[in-house]
C-alpha cells in the first residue's frame, strides 16, 4: 500500500469515527421511541384497532375475548367501584376531600397520570398523588396494591373511561432521566428466568405463557386497577409490577419505588393515545 | 351499607335468565393468614331465590365455593315487573336479602 493511499484511508477512517459521532447511536427521543413502539404493535397486530389495546389480551385473542364479554355482563370489580365512589366523597377530618387535591375535582383525570412533577423532581403516579393528598390533609396514607387504594383508583379510572393517555415529558433533564430510567428497566433482563418486561410483553406479546395470553405492552396500564381472577381480588399497578417481578424470579421492589414509578412513566408514555378502560378484569 | 347482592334478571318469551353476584369472603377454614393462624370458616350455606314469593332455587353452598360467588340460572315463566327475592345465610348466621324486579 502506497504512502498516499494509507493517508487517504486514515482520512476515511477519521471521517467514519468522528463524522459519525455527530449522530450518536443513542439519539432516540421519547417521541421517536413512542412512534417505533406503537408502529411495532400496529404491524404486529394489524387487525386490532388502536384503541382496543386498552383491553390487553382480549384485544388479541378471540376466545378470551368471548369469555371476557360474558364476565363483563357482571363485572367482578363492581363492589370495589362502589366502595371507591363512596370513599372518594367522604370528607377528611379537616373538612377537605380528595376532590380538593386533584384537577377537575379528580373526575376524568386518570389519563394524565403519572406525570413528572418539576417541583419535587419525581414521577407522581395516581396512587402516590392519592396518598400525598391524604398526608397533606393529616390522614394516614393508604396501603398500596390492594384494598381501598384499588377501589379509589378504580373509581377515578371509571370517571376517565374513553379519555386517551396523555402523558407529557416536560422540558426538564430530570424528567428525561426518569423516562430513560423507566425505559432501561423495561428492557433489562432480571431474575432467575432472565426475562425483561419486553421479553413477554413486546417480543412474545399475544403468545401463550402456559395457559395465559401475554398482553401487549402498548396500553397495558389503561385497564388498571384490575380484578384479577388469579388474585381473587382487586390489584393496582403496584400489585401487578411486584407480581411480575416475582414471576420472573427477581426480588420485587417496594410498591411505588422510584424504579417502578419511572417504569410506569415510560410505559404510560408509550401508550399515549390508548383510552383509559379501567377498572378492568383479567384472568 | 350497600347491599352485598347484585342481581340482574331478564324475562324472555318463555324463560327468565337470572344472574347474581354476592360479596362474601367465603373463607374455607383451611387457609392460614400471613401470621400462620388459621382463618376460621366463614362461608355461605344457603342461597334462596324467590319469584313472587315462591322459592324457585335453593343452593346449598360450602367451603369449596369461591370468594364473591356468581350464580346464573334460568327458570320457566316470569314476566317483566315480577318480584325476585335473593337471600343468603352463612355459617355464622349472618344474612342479607335483596328484592329486585324482573326486567
Amino acid at each position: 500500500m502506497s504512502h498516499r493511499r494509507t493517508v487517504r484511508w486514515l482520512v476515511v477512517l477519521a471521517v467514519c469515527l468522528f463524522g459519525g459521532a455527530a449522530s450518536p447511536p443513542d439519539s432516540s427521543t421519547p417521541a421517536a421511541d413512542q412512534k417505533a413502539f406503537q408502529d411495532y404493535f400496529r404491524s404486529r397486530f394489524p387487525g386490532v384497532p388502536f384503541a382496543d389495546f386498552a383491553n390487553g389480551p382480549y384485544a388479541v385473542d378471540a376466545a378470551m375475548r368471548k369469555q371476557w364479554e360474558e364476565i363483563m355482563q357482571f363485572p367482578p370489580y363492581d363492589f370495589a367501584l362502589d366502595e371507591g365512589k363512596t370513599a372518594f366523597a367522604v370528607k377528611f377530618a379537616n373538612g377537605k376531600s380528595y376532590a380538593d387535591c386533584f384537577a377537575n375535582g379528580g373526575i376524568g383525570v386518570r389519563q394524565n397520570y403519572p406525570y413528572f412533577d418539576t417541583k419535587t423532581g419525581d414521577v407522581v403516579t395516581l396512587d402516590l398523588a392519592i396518598n400525598r393528598c391524604r398526608e397533606a390533609n393529616g390522614e394516614k396514607p393508604l396501603k398500596y396494591g390492594t384494598g381501598m387504594m384499588a377501589s379509589l383508583t378504580a373509581y377515578m379510572a371509571e370517571t376517565s373511561r374513553g379519555k386517551s393517555f396523555d402523558i407529557k415529558i416536560p422540558d426538564d433533564p430530570r424528567a428525561r432521566e426518569a423516562y430513560e430510567a423507566g425505559k432501561q428497566f423495561f428492557y433489562t433482563r432480571r431474575g432467575q428466568l432472565n426475562f425483561s418486561c419486553a421479553s413477554c410483553h413486546v417480543t412474545a406479546a399475544g403468545q401463550r405463557m402456559r395457559g395465559d395470553i401475554l398482553a401487549p405492552a402498548i396500553g397495558i396500564l389503561a385497564a388498571f386497577p384490575i380484578y384479577r381472577s388469579d388474585w381473587g381480588s382487586m390489584g393496582t399497578i403496584d400489585r401487578r409490577f411486584t407480581t411480575c417481578s416475582a414471576q420472573m424470579r427477581s426480588v420485587p421492589l417496594p410498591p411505588q419505588d422510584v424504579a417502578y414509578r419511572n417504569l410506569e412513566y415510560f410505559l404510560s408514555y408509550m401508550g399515549n393515545g390508548v383510552p383509559i378502560s379501567g377498572p378492568g378484569t383479567r384472568p | 351499607m350497600p347491599s352485598t347482592i347484585r342481581v340482574r334478571a331478564q324475562a324472555g318469551d318463555t324463560v327468565t335468565e337470572v344472574q347474581a353476584l354476592i360479596q362474601h369472603p367465603m373463607d374455607s377454614g383451611f387457609v392460614k393468614d400471613s401470621n400462620g393462624v388459621l382463618i376460621p370458616p366463614h362461608h355461605i350455606e344457603t342461597v334462596t331465590f324467590e319469584h313472587n314469593g315462591k322459592i324457585i332455587l335453593t343452593a346449598d353452598w360450602g367451603p369449596a365455593v369461591s370468594k364473591d360467588p356468581y350464580i346464573k340460572f334460568s327458570f320457566k315463566g316470569g314476566a317483566k315487573g315480577d318480584a325476585l327475592t335473593v337471600t343468603w345465610v352463612d355459617n355464622l348466621g349472618k344474612t342479607d336479602m335483596l328484592e329486585a324486579k324482573l326486567a
